[in-house]
């Protein structure tokens, strides 16, 4: 049986992991690749790895990072953040990711998505949308949430799928960092909108948030950092508690 | 030697990183020379069936075939896998190595495609290449075409309905899911085939 994701993230800033609040107030968090580990070891079924300011300077130690969390690492891993051409996800993959994830750039040119997915594999290309709610609706925030773009969440979401995107990665600003429960509505809309693994990003905070966003959201896989980070729940704490609430996660593992 | 044959078909960095990571010798390459020299073949893969054209392109089909009949240990893994079959429907006009027989299809449209994820394996029967991987194992997945059953079929998972997880016979293996990206599990099934 196909089983519910619960993927770890790192968001990275200058070569440490950090974690703030709706996107702002940042804490450091720890060394990427010592972090990664932990996680992975714990059970986390996926390492995402962000890197949140994702300026040209510090390309070059994003990469190293990458280098070094991959290494010992034999769960599936993403990075994504200032992904801007085909060559820049070249090198975040010949670092060592098995998937990257674009944002701003997928919006400003979708046909990035099918240039990716052409060289790498649709299962390669992770677009990550950043929602925010606005009259009843939910929009489309580039640029780490900066730059609100017009666009309706639901119809990007099925224009990525059709460029080439293999997951959906959404993060409801709203929830960020809050550990105030996933955006489930956001999260059904967007699932039920395409056929593409959705994963749920944006406002865990107990087990309980999985347990909804799962089976009220319909969620594929969600994601979390703060909770994993702050030592309130390890990845296997939380998926001892789905287990038993019976949840199909991969446990034991 | 163990030599991972590079077609183009996406990125061969994780498998590679595995096989280091358990200490084998092993080898990226795209030279027919050096796969017909090498002890053992891993082929492989991820992406659209009509990536394995790049085979044919090159004289790197026949000599895949040659060494799979000459009983050199040979590994498809996911497209690498489906490649071992008579063909898929996601390129009806290019031909599989046909070794085991049969097409590989699409989900059922009642599941969400692509399969991506943690999917249990139900192990069939006696298997050199799964030797103390426990019945449930979870390996991780990510594909849109799945292979059949059949009597070589050594360990099935379900999704919609059941399809090959591993394959065997003799000296070919194949694994439609990730070993390189399946934690210790995975990592135990590519020590095996090392082994084996």
């Amino acid at each position: 049986m196909l089983t519910k994701r619960i993927i770890a993230c790192l968001d990275v800033d200058g070569g440490r992991v950090v974690k703030g609040v709706r996107f702002k107030n940042l804490r450091d968090a720890g060394d990427p690749a010592e972090c990664a580990t932990a996680h992975a070891r714990s059970g986390a079924d996926e390492i995402v790895l962000l890197d949140i300011t994702a300026t040209s300077g510090n390309r070059h130690t994003l990469l190293e990072v990458v280098r070094k969390a991959a290494r010992p690492l034999f769960v599936p891993f993403t990075v994504g953040g200032g992904i801007r051409l085909l060559n820049d996800a070249a090198a975040v993959f010949d670092a060592g990711a098995d998937k990257i994830a674009i944002n701003s750039a997928a919006v400003r040119d979708p046909t990035l998505i099918g240039k990716i997915a052409g060289r790498f594999g649709s299962q390669a290309v992770v677009v990550a949308i950043d929602a925010r709610k606005v009259n009843g609706g939910y929009e489309v925030f580039t640029a780490g949430g900066r730059v609100p773009t017009g666009r309706d969440v639901i119809r990007w979401a099925r224009e990525a799928a059709v460029c080439g995107a293999g997951e959906i990665l959404l993060t409801s600003m709203d929830r960020d960092g809050t550990q105030s429960g996933f955006d489930c509505e956001l999260v059904r809309e967007v699932a039920e909108a395409v056929s593409i693994p959705v994963i749920a990003s944006g406002g865990a905070g107990s087990a309980l948030d999985f347990i909804q966003v799962f089976r009220e959201g319909c969620a594929d896989a969600a994601l979390a950092a703060s909770i994993f980070h702050f030592g309130i729940e390890s990845v296997a704490q939380l998926k001892h508690k789905l287990h038993h609430a019976s949840v199909s996660v991969r446990w034991p593992c | 030697m163990i030599a991972i044959v590079d077609y183009g078909a996406g990125n061969l960095n994780s498998v590679k990183k595995a096989f280091d990571y358990l200490g084998a010798d092993v080898v990226v390459t795209d030279q027919s020379q050096t796969v017909t020299a090498a002890a053992k073949i891993v082929l492989p893969g991820v992406g659209h069936f009509s990536s394995l054209r790049a085979l044919n392109r090159s004289d790197l089909r026949e000599v895949l075939l040659q060494a799979a009949s000459a009983e050199k240990p040979f590994l498809g893994i996911c497209l690498g896998m489906q490649w071992l079959f008579d063909g898929s429907e996601e390129c009806n006009e290019l031909a599989g190595a046909g070794i085991f027989p049969g097409k590989c299809r699409e989900f059922p449209s009642w599941v969400k495609s692509p399969h991506v994820g943690w999917n249990s394996l139900t192990v069939l029967k006696g298997s050199r290449l799964l030797r103390g991987v426990a019945q449930d194992s979870f390996v991780y997945y990510t594909h849109s075409f799945h292979a059949p059953v059949l009597g070589a079929t050594s360990a099935a998972s379900e999704y919609g309905l059941r399809f090959t997880a591993s394959v065997e016979q003799s000296n070919i293996f194949g694994v439609q899911f990730h070993p390189e990206k399946s934690g210790d599990v995975g990592l135990a099934i590519l020590k095996n085939f090392c082994e084996v």
